[in-house]
């Protein structure tokens, strides 16, 4: 059905960037398959081993940009064992042989090791940005490749990566003539950096619009830095502690003034409250502020900060801003969209400082509230209730009461109706994550009104197998599904394999299925890699069938099990 | 109705482990009874939740609460930093055979510092004065900051000073003149 030339569809194509759209159009036909295919610059693979490296660059040779996820989200909190896999090397290794002309890389949740950044370094002429975001493996030799090696490099982006900081020059090994870079995040990394060889690359970057520095950063570097780079749109400060009444402060307040540019600032992860004012300048003008790493700053020098803040759109911080704090958000922020409050003292539940008033307040003052991720003390329903009617345009709502199980503290009842609400109200919501004391019926209102969910997080609920049932049955659009501690057994696996086809992948951790219910799974469906993670070597010795499994995750794949996994990962 | 008169806390209690091992790893396991379906179940299930969550509050549950390790591992650092291991630092005196260890977080401002050196070392610190330091006194406490620069005790704010020393010299005065000169 071409009435086009080819180039002419490609053209339009060029204009369908969504990974979903590119999808779509590439199963309208055999020709605009072909057509797509060729044309198709960005790859976004959400699960490494649900395809190879080989038949990624056999479909997509103009590849120019991938985006990989490894591990499972559980991974995050330490469920699952380090080197389950996840392994960047093969891919890099690949794409190198092919000649595959990768400018860009993405991955999270991967493990990246020095090797494969230093291959990496050397196999694409043309590349321009890596981004790690929640990967491990490499140290700052790696990094020290990177700069070394990828003359046109433009984006170096770490985000929240454990890096083995060898305190080396990998700063001082980006070559006097690469003046490309556009983006620089080493906020993560806990070592000394040089601060000449910063300075100098700052110096020589015009194009510099992003630079997030780490905590050996200090003041004085800091203010030399934003005198040479006033065109930055996004600051991350490393160390911010000094004297109000030296003259590296005043230097400092100057050099923020002249950035009239900054709408994202971060950071802060020394930092000495009673200097905040030299920030007041520019708060004026931010879309997005992250004191998640800075404790050190709360109670009124906190308050003040934010109260010059009227534009916020993002805004990730600390529980230590307390309820009162965000009754200031909501009164300041009108332009609300997303909030993170985390924890500053996780494993006490007590001392966390915010509840379910301060979630109120922030609804009723930010309409436009549409992402939330809020680790709390309590919460009670008739608060999640006020909070659906108020935010209807939650696209993604994370709740995490610090103490498991805990139900409504007024009523005592589990937060079924609270979180069925939120649902009901939220048409559009795409993720959820729930906690607190809940039973199968908070399930059934997921499974009756989400429809647009996509991710599921459940930890510590339900009491029976119909929860999960509810969700399978009712969620059309389910992704992932990720479950821990919950009743759910073999009868809610085994009910509808066929499910988990239209999923990416399904998570269970210490729930009730049995070794014969995974196994039948893995029998039933083919396309699917069931996995037991076994760590205590139980399996080993006890073979029965009836045996709960400690841990089970199952993901679609189009080739079949993975060679690389660990001796403790059984693959059924 | 289920409610027990007897507190079955066995069956209730939050055991780690998976059901029918005794315990072992640190896993809060939900494996609780479930509330009969006739029963008023909220009530029961709240019931068992306070049974529950009472005493597994220092317990920690492996995973949880979900924050990433990265971020998990920071607090720490800097809850370490700031809490537990105080801000120790050796304090030395010239003359002195052996060097003292004193921690900063105790004092709440100079004045507590200097009688706790004065103590400790057997001498007198004298007047401050912004201008002219520690003048007229046998000894002057001294500190070296982060950037290993030696500094004169006194002329920055309390919180910066303990933030910034890393040691702490306590010199003769005949030696400490430059340090509170004007420059």
């Amino acid at each position: 059905m071409n009435y086009f030339p080819d180039e002419v569809l490609e053209h339009v194509f060029d204009f369908i960037t969504s990974h979903k759209d590119r999808n779509s159009v590439s199963l309208v036909c055999k020709s605009w398959y072909k057509i797509e295919r060729y044309s198709r610059q960005r790859v976004f693979i959400g699960n490494c081993y649900s395809i190879s490296p080989e038949r990624l660059i056999a479909r997509f040779p103009g590849l120019k940009s991938l985006t990989l996820k490894g591990k499972p989200h559980f991974a995050d909190f330490n469920l699952v064992p380090h080197d389950w896999g996840g392994f960047v090397y093969p891919w890099i290794k690949a794409l190198a042989k092919s000649r595959i002309g990768l400018e860009e890389l993405r991955l999270k949740r991967m493990v990246v090791s020095d090797e494969s950044l230093e291959l990496l370094s050397k196999s694409f002429v043309n590349f321009k940005s890596l981004v790690l975001v929640s990967c491990e493996g490499f140290t700052t030799d790696g990094l020290a490749a990177i700069a070394a090696n990828c003359r046109f490099l433009r984006e170096l982006d770490l985000q929240e990566n454990e890096v083995d900081d060898h305190r080396g020059h990998w700063l001082s090994c980006f070559p006097e003539s690469c003046t490309s870079l556009i983006s620089l995040n080493f906020a993560c990394l806990r070592g000394e950096v040089n601060l000449g060889a910063l300075e100098r690359l700052v110096s020589r970057s015009p194009n510099l619009k992003s630079l997030r520095l780490n905590r050996a950063v200090p003041l004085d570097t800091l203010q030399k830095l934003l005198m040479r780079a006033p065109q930055l749109v996004d600051l991350g400060i490393g160390s911010y502690v000094h004297d109000p009444f030296s003259e590296a402060y005043n230097k400092l307040k100057i050099a923020i003034q002249r950035c009239k540019s900054i709408r994202s600032l971060s950071g802060f992860l020394e930092v000495a409250p009673h200097c905040m004012s030299a920030i007041y300048p520019i708060c004026g003008n931010l879309t997005f502020l992250n004191l998640s790493y800075a404790p050190g700053l709360h109670g009124n020098k906190l308050m003040k900060l934010i109260q010059h803040c009227r534009k916020l759109q993002r805004l990730w911080i600390l529980d230590c801003i307390g309820d009162k704090g965000l009754g200031v958000v909501a009164l300041t922020c009108k332009e609300l969209q997303e909030l993170r409050v985390f924890p500053s003292d996780p494993f006490e539940a007590e001392n966390a400082a915010v509840t379910e008033e301060g979630l109120v307040l922030v609804s009723a003052g930010c309409p436009k509230l549409n992402s939330l991720l809020y680790f709390c003390q309590q919460m009670t329903n008739a608060a999640l209730i006020t909070v659906a009617k108020n935010c209807p345009n939650f696209i993604r709502f994370r709740l995490c009461i610090l103490d498991p199980m805990k139900p409504d503290p007024v009523t005592n009842q589990p937060l079924d109706e609270g979180f069925g609400a939120i649902v009901q109200s939220c048409k559009g919501l795409k993720r959820l994550s729930l906690s607190g004391h809940l039973t199968d019926q908070v399930f059934l209102y997921i499974g009756m009104y989400a429809e647009q969910l996509e991710m599921l997080s459940i930890a510590f609920a339900a009491n029976s197998d119909k929860g999960m049932l509810y969700v399978l049955n009712g969620c059309k659009k389910l992704r992932k599904l990720e479950i821990r501690d919950c009743p759910f057994g073999d009868a809610a696996l085994l009910e509808d394999v066929g499910k988990y086809e239209t999923m990416r992948s399904l998570w269970m951790s210490s729930c009730e299925v049995t070794l014969g219910g995974c196994k039948s799974v893995a029998e039933k469906m083919p396309s699917l890699n069931v996995e037991i993670i076994d760590e205590s070597e139980q399996m080993e010795f006890n073979l029965d069938d009836k045996q709960k499994v400690d841990k089970m995750y199952l993901y679609r794949t189009l080739v079949g099990h993975r060679k690389d996994a660990p001796e403790y990962v059984w693959i059924l | 109705m289920v409610f027990e008169k007897e507190l079955n806390l066995d069956a209730t209690e939050l055991r780690l482990g998976l059901p029918g091992s005794s315990e072992e790893s640190l896993r809060i396991s939900n494996k609780r009874a479930l509330p009969d379906m006739n029963d008023d179940s909220g009530v029961a299930a709240a019931k068992k939740c306070d049974q529950e969550t009472a005493p597994p509050t220092k317990a920690q549950v492996v995973g949880w609460p979900p924050i990433r390790s990265y971020r998990k591992n920071s607090l720490q650092t800097k809850k370490t930093e700031a809490e537990t291991g105080g801000m120790y630092v050796k304090v030395s005196m010239d003359g002195a055979p052996y060097l003292r260890k004193i921690d900063l977080k105790v004092y709440k401002g100079y004045p507590e510092l200097f009688k706790a050196l004065e103590d400790m070392f057997k001498f007198k610190v004298g007047k401050y004065s912004e201008r002219e330091g520690y003048n007229g006194s046998e000894f002057v406490p001294t500190y070296e900051d982060k950037d290993g620069d030696w500094m004169l005790v006194g002329d920055v704010p309390w919180e910066m000073f303990i933030n910034a020393c890393k040691r702490l010299r306590i010199v003769r005065g005949s030696e400490a003149r430059g340090l509170g000169c004007v420059v």
